[in-house]
């Protein structure tokens, strides 16, 4: 081991790479410091400071996202200085929006009086749409904090609901930076900044207009990144909460890049999709076709038996009756005309296990060779 | 692709091509974006249309429609003169330079800027920028590759990467974006009238042989089966008399859709396996309904090759079947038994006859996908192509000449039109049409035009337009656009009311059979 690259974190030695900030370090080595506006990835900024460590010599606190591992360094990740700047900062966050989860307040009246005005404001009555999917309620919890040290700051700005995608409800908004760094550095569609300044600061798209009349093209990657309850796909607000959904790991039916993607189930119908995060080739980016497009596979449209047209118009068919019919008129065109005066069409959207069915099925079965797809179309 | 996604974040000029990235392939485009903002890369980018990845390039280039074989040979002739190309490369794993060097002599930078309209001093600038990566990346897509010489273009993209030493080294390649889930594993799988799977041809005895033993038959066809654009000719002469549509619908993505639907209606039978009614259910004589990929076990393979699993999630609607399970069921009612447990099992099968995927198993790609070809079960997949050797040995360059795009603007016809996809649609929108917030941002057709064609033929932003080809007319909204160049129009294909596939030139490159969907001519009139 090289002596000049030695960090000591809670008593322990790590090697490091020159370079590595002490996050890095410390989550090679599986010691857990917290963070939320951290984004993998993109570039560390220190705005929120929930990953702040105590640093032996240093006069404040230090950011682990942002401080470089250097020799000889002492680091406390949990000592009680930490804990306490954690705790502030947590309480402060709380305190700066309606955070109405049930870590909010253990006051029965200020949490009724603070929960009314909230169920307002959202025009809703349930607790927040992120309750149980929250960065910032899983802090608290762990850190076993509570809102009501602070009194709550106003909503400066109103809720969001412009476009079909994405609520944007900046009363829980904690402006970690997290969207806007999703946006510029990993999608790269610079469509959200930074707006205004000190306490009024706003996540804003081009010039403080909606979404829908900005660059943004939907791609939700803010949403997926946001650690608490401001960015929230619309269709699954209030509607869909995790302890009622499955998860299935699947690979995206849209374009050729198979981005992974996770399918979010309940009562057997898809109701919100996630990207897969940390595994190619897609790292958790999706695109709006895929994280929205999917109201086709529970559409009523589906073609849900099997038809056979008689007299011009379809009328439905058992299972046994029509491929029976198929097999019978394919059949006879191959005895009369021979294989080749057949085609199949198999599919670029179906899998590979049912395109070798379909060439298998034309050549030992038609026995001809013309099959093919839209590789061309 | 020969390279993987990935790897786009590892060169350092990237030339993308007949493709509109940020639209059609959004998170791979991503990696593009990042690769020029945060790595260094240089970008260039050459297409007819100002797409917005011509934003984040350091060079735009816009050729005339069907030109492509020029402005390459033009930066080829570049990079040959000034002694720029990659001479270990060149001399160690290729064939036939003598022979490029002498077609390309011609194309002069003032005789490429003639024919593509590209400024003489672009193409220096863009050949100079091109060979001077350490590694550079080709991406490309349908721009490049659906037009009457669409394989000519591609050979000229391999000529230029091989010219400059780029391929089999990361961060480099010849890279085409595949434009749908399981394109690459259709043709990997034999979806194709002249390969077994795994590109096993099928007029080889051996492959016969091989494929006879493994299914218990005998007399498998030798003869090179016919392609989708040359079935619909067959089926109007009446030579096809039946056709099993899986998953598609040519009646919106065939070109010139007025004599596809003729061709189709002619058939003695039809039977169309979907998931929804679409325009070519509509003329069948049976409709099967199968299940979507959120209901079904299986894999696909992407663009890069990486073979991934697909998961069941949810039930399928009603009584709608696994497209294998029908498929079988029809085999077996012909007197062929077909039958399978699973998925799984029919992946064991295929794997053990196609070498590229013979050591790909369900639990090997489990948490990842792997890279064919993957040979053994201990090989791990092969994520960068032709890094040794070429599979034929060395690569060949051939001479490629400029040839014309099959129709061009004349006094009749006097626009050009080009046709492509939008973000929130996808393909014929038989399934994003479905989802009414990608409708809210993207409700129907539109004609992309500059504003300058636009006062030239009296329209305004958001006029009905109609738009006439020799080969049918449709009438769509006049969209003021940025992206539009002066003389040349776009339509998206998604829409089956304005379907831009009525005007579209059913021509085809002599080779891949690929029709020109890219380059036709149109005139514009205001509707009524």
């Amino acid at each position: 081991m090289d002596a000049q690259n030695i960090i000591i974190i809670n008593g322990n030695e790590f090697s490091f790479e020159p370079g590595e900030t002490i996050l890095q370090v410390a989550r090679r080595n599986d010691i857990d410091i917290p963070t939320l506006c951290h984004l993998k990835g993109a570039t560390p900024t220190g705005e929120c400071r929930i990953c702040v460590v105590e640093v032996e010599g240093a006069r404040t606190l230090m950011a682990s996202c942002v401080t470089p591992a250097s020799n000889g360094m002492v680091v406390r990740t949990e000592s009680q200085k930490v804990i306490e700047a954690r705790r502030l900062i947590i309480q402060l966050m709380l305190a700066s929006g309606n955070h109405n989860c049930a870590v909010r307040g253990s006051d029965d009246k200020d949490w009724t009086q603070f929960q009314l005005s909230v169920q307002q404001e959202d025009n809703s009555s349930e607790l927040c749409p992120v309750w149980g999917d929250c960065r910032l309620q899983d802090l608290a919890y762990r850190y076993q904090v509570s809102g009501e040290r602070f009194p709550k700051t106003e909503t400066l700005f109103p809720m969001e609901t412009v476009n079909p995608f994405i609520v944007r409800d900046f009363s829980r908004c904690i402006r970690c930076g997290r969207c806007v760094q999703a946006c510029n550095e990993v999608q790269v569609n610079k469509a959200i900044n930074f707006g205004y300044r000190g306490a009024s600061t706003k996540i804003v798209a081009a010039g403080d207009r909606p979404l829908k009349d900005s660059d943004c093209v939907f791609c939700g990657e803010c949403v997926q990144v946001c650690p608490v309850g401001a960015l929230v796909e619309k269709n699954a607000r209030y509607e869909v909460r995790p302890w009622e959904t499955k998860k299935v790991r699947t690979t995206c039916s849209y374009c050729g890049v198979g981005c992974q993607l996770h399918l979010h189930v309940k009562d057997d119908k898809v109701v919100k999709v996630t990207g897969v995060e940390d595994v190619a080739p897609n790292y958790g980016s999706l695109c709006v076709k895929g994280r929205f497009g999917f109201d086709f596979v529970n559409s009523s449209e589906r073609l849900t038996t099997p038809l056979i047209k008689e007299n011009g118009e379809f009328r439905k068919a058992s299972w046994d009756e029509a491929l029976d019919l198929v097999a019978k008129r394919f059949g006879e065109i191959k005895k009369a005309h021979g294989g080749d005066a057949m085609g199949v069409l198999t599919s670029a959207r179906v899998t590979n296990e049912e395109n070798y069915i379909a060439n298998k099925f034309t050549r030992a079965v038609l026995k001809t060779n013309n099959i093919d797809h839209c590789a061309r179309l | 692709m020969t390279n993987t996604i990935g790897c786009i974040e590892k060169a350092d000029v990237i030339l993308v091509t007949g493709s509109n990235t940020t639209e059609n392939h959004p998170v791979l485009s991503a990696f593009v974006k990042r690769a020029v903002e945060f790595k260094g890369a240089r970008l260039i980018v050459v297409d007819p249309r100002r797409i917005k990845l011509a934003g984040f390039a350091h060079q735009w280039l816009r050729p005339n429609l069907g030109t492509d074989v020029a402005w390459i040979n033009g930066m080829m002739h570049v990079i040959i003169k000034e002694n720029l190309y990659d001479k270990t490369f060149v001399e160690n794993r290729t064939t036939g330079f003598q022979e490029l060097k002498a077609v390309v002599e011609k194309y002069t930078p003032e005789y490429v800027a003639e024919i593509t309209g590209i400024p003489a001093q672009s193409i220096i600038d863009a050949a100079r920028m091109y060979a001077g990566a350490k590694a550079g990346s080709i991406l490309y897509c349908m721009g490049i590759t659906q037009h009457t010489t669409g394989t000519d273009n591609v050979k000229s993209l391999a000529h230029l990467s091989m010219l400059c030493g780029n391929m089999g080294i990361e961060g480099g390649g010849v890279n085409p974006l595949r434009g749908q889930n399981n394109v690459q594993g259709a043709c990997d799988m034999g979806g194709l009238p002249n390969v077994f799977t795994g590109y096993q041809p099928v007029n080889n005895a051996d492959a016969v042989k091989k494929m006879e033993d493994a299914w218990g038959v005998s007399g498998l066809s030798d003869k090179i089966g016919l392609k989708v654009t040359e079935m619909l000719p067959k089926a109007h002469d009446g030579e096809l008399k039946s056709l099993y549509i899986i998953g598609e619908n040519p009646l919106v993505s065939d070109p010139d859709l007025n004599h596809a639907e003729k061709c189709i209606s002619n058939l003695d039978f039809l039977v169309v396996q979907d998931i929804f009614m679409t325009e070519t259910t509509r003329l069948a004589d049976v409709v099967l309904p199968s299940a979507c990929f959120a209901e079904k076990e299986g894999t696909f393979s992407n663009t890069e090759r990486r073979v991934q699993r697909v998961r069941k999630a949810v039930n399928p609607p009603g009584e709608a079947w696994d497209d294998w399970k029908i498929t079988c069921e029809i085999a077996t009612r012909m007197g062929y038994p077909m039958s399978y447990e699973s998925s799984e099992a029919i992946f064991e099968e295929l794997s053990k006859l196609t070498p590229s995927y013979g050591g790909i198993t369900y639990d090997r790609i489990e948490e990842e996908g792997i890279h064919w070809p993957c040979p053994t079960a201990d090989h791990p997949g092969t994520p960068i192509l032709h890094s040794g050797q070429f599979p034929i040995g060395r690569g060949i360059f051939f001479a490629i000449d400029y040839i014309p795009p099959a129709e061009k603007a004349d006094d009749e016809y006097p626009v050009y039109l080009t046709t492509g996809r939008v973000i929130y649609q996808y393909h014929t929108g038989t399934m994003t049409r479905k989802t009414d917030g990608l409708n809210d941002r993207a409700p129907g057709s539109f004609v992309e035009i500059s504003p300058q064609d636009a006062e030239k033929y009296g329209l305004a932003d958001g006029d009905l337009v109609n738009v006439e080809s020799r080969r049918g007319n449709i009438t769509a909204r006049v969209n003021f656009s940025d992206k539009a160049v002066e003389g040349t129009v776009f339509i998206p294909f998604h829409f089956a009311e304005a379907a831009a596939n009525k005007l579209t030139n059913a021509a085809l490159d002599p080779v891949s059979g690929i029709p020109e969907y890219k380059v036709c001519a149109v005139k514009l009139s205001k509707a009524a």
